[in-house]
């Protein structure tokens, strides 16, 4: 029996060794993950600086041709900074960025929208319907501000009008299921219950991990998705690369 | 029979053998997630977007991946079930095995519609059967009810058509080749996913690709 015993105390704690080497190697690999990101956060932080100062010469003439429609997603603990959204919103407007959209996911953002808009010399709020006037105004900044109910909750909404039109259909006894749940209707739809933006040609993402937090489905398709890290440690640098590294991408949509 | 030889030996000699390579790096993947306990993945084999491709290499695609999947189901000790074309089959997963969704011919757009599409015909269903009740002279007042209730498309009948409904949302999404954007794929599943990007060609995927995934998935969920 002592025998037995002895075997039983002396398999638990080779178990115990065993769990307590396991979790000093998840340990010590989790730490040199930790490390590794800490020193790229360097990296990126003098890289920044020498682009900030104009001493990289190939980030300094940024062909935005190809970028129409910026988004920004912002955390909704972060959103609350609207003295670092303001700043970003600066930059952009200095870089040349005419369209931007900002979301978060509790709309914070949105109901900040009036302190935003009072430190942004020339900017207004995108309108659907001045969509065609307003492109043609090439002093102003376009702002839009979107959250989570411009996302999957808008598309309930749309579903219904399709809904209502289905209704109708099947009343006067026509078969036009075919034609009412296309992707255009549903594009259409959505600009009828207000939330059809422009699809955002690059996505930049303030917040702790690279994650579109619920941005309007519909509108990312082909949209290019960059993490910038966390809104406090926004650097000047860092968005111009990621506005240049954007013009570079080839997209083949497929084929 | 003899057209698809045709088209098949007109397929440039390369893009035959990354199609088949492409496979492979598929089978180890699965194979790896499944060591890791991973209990789900979805992979996008096919977009719908990807008929715009030459007819010889969509055909080929398409017979090299019914070909793989006869193959993957004979392989009973990762697979559970697998999905193609559109219809998206749900099983429980209750033996501690992998299992994947092979999304064919899928675009997260044409889910979306075809969910709404769904609903609408379920509630519509739901409406005539409500009248019929009422009808009857049934208790008119939970009829009533039924018909607004179902006069109404809500977020969740809209999810539970999703194909991928089948599937709990990802905690992780891994595009290869340096792509930067979900290119059409679970868009509506991955509000809270983490996006990476590692630069390797899909061809090229290794085990330690899906570890740094992991990783960083632990990093920033801590």
């Amino acid at each position: 029996m002592n025998i037995r015993e002895e075997m039983q105390k002396a398999n638990r704690l080779i178990a115990q060794i065993g769990n307590f080497g396991l979790q000093l190697v998840w340990f010590i690999l989790h730490l040199s993950v930790s490390t590794w990101y800490f020193l790229l956060e360097i990296a990126h932080a003098v890289e920044s600086y020498f682009i900030s100062s104009g001493l990289m010469k190939s980030y300094k003439a940024l062909n935005l041709g190809k970028l129409r429609y910026l988004a920004i997603v912002v955390g909704s603990e972060e959103a609350y900074q609207t003295s670092k959204v303001s700043e970003l919103l600066q930059w952009l407007e200095a870089i040349g960025v005419k369209h931007v959209c900002l979301y978060d996911m509790e709309g914070v953002l949105k109901r900040s929208k009036e302190a935003i808009l009072e430190k942004m010399s020339n900017a207004t709020v995108f309108q659907e319907a001045d969509e065609n006037d307003k492109l043609l105004d090439q002093k102003h900044m376009m702002l839009e501000f979107a959250s989570f109910s411009d996302g999957k909750e808008a598309v309930a909404k749309a579903a219904n009008l399709l809904f209502a039109k289905y209704l109708t259909s099947n009343n006067s006894s026509e078969d036009q299921e075919g034609e009412i749940f296309t992707e255009p209707h549903m594009t259409e739809a959505l600009r009828a219950v207000g939330s059809g933006g422009p699809e955002p040609d690059l996505l930049l993402v303030y917040g702790p991990a690279r994650c579109h937090q619920g941005f309007p489905a519909w509108r990312i398709r082909y949209t290019e998705i960059v993490h910038m890290g966390s809104l406090k440690s926004m650097r000047y640098g860092s968005l111009i690369k990621a506005i240049y590294k954007f013009t570079m991408v080839r997209q083949n949509y497929g084929k | 029979m003899e057209t698809g030889d045709m088209l098949r030996s007109s397929l440039r000699a390369d893009d035959a053998a990354g199609h088949k390579a492409g496979f492979l790096a598929l089978t180890s993947m699965l194979k790896y997630c499944y060591e890791l306990g991973i209990k789900c993945v979805s992979i996008y084999a096919f977009s719908i977007d990807n008929f715009k491709r030459r007819p010889n290499e969509v055909q080929y695609v398409m017979d090299l991946t019914l070909k793989k999947i006869q193959g993957l189901l004979k392989e009973k000790s990762i697979v559970q079930k697998v999905a193609a074309e559109k219809a998206m089959v749900a099983t429980t997963n209750n033996t501690g095995m992998t299992m994947p969704f092979i999304c064919v011919a899928y675009t997260s757009t044409d889910e979306i519609v075809h969910a709404i599409q769904e609903s609408c015909n379920n509630n519509w269903v739901g409406i005539q059967e409500a009248n019929g009740r009422k009808a009857w002279n049934q208790e008119i007042r939970d009829e009533e009810y039924q018909m607004e209730e179902k006069a109404i498309i809500k977020l969740r009948d809209i999810e539970k058509h999703m194909y991928m409904d089948v599937a709990p949302d990802p905690d992780i999404l891994i595009q290869t080749s340096g792509e930067h954007r979900l290119s059409n794929f679970q868009l509506w599943q991955t509000t809270y996913c983490l996006l990476c990007s590692p630069a390797v060609l899909w061809p090229e995927i290794g085990i330690r690709h899906l570890v740094r995934a992991v990783l960083d998935f632990q990093q920033h969920r801590s």
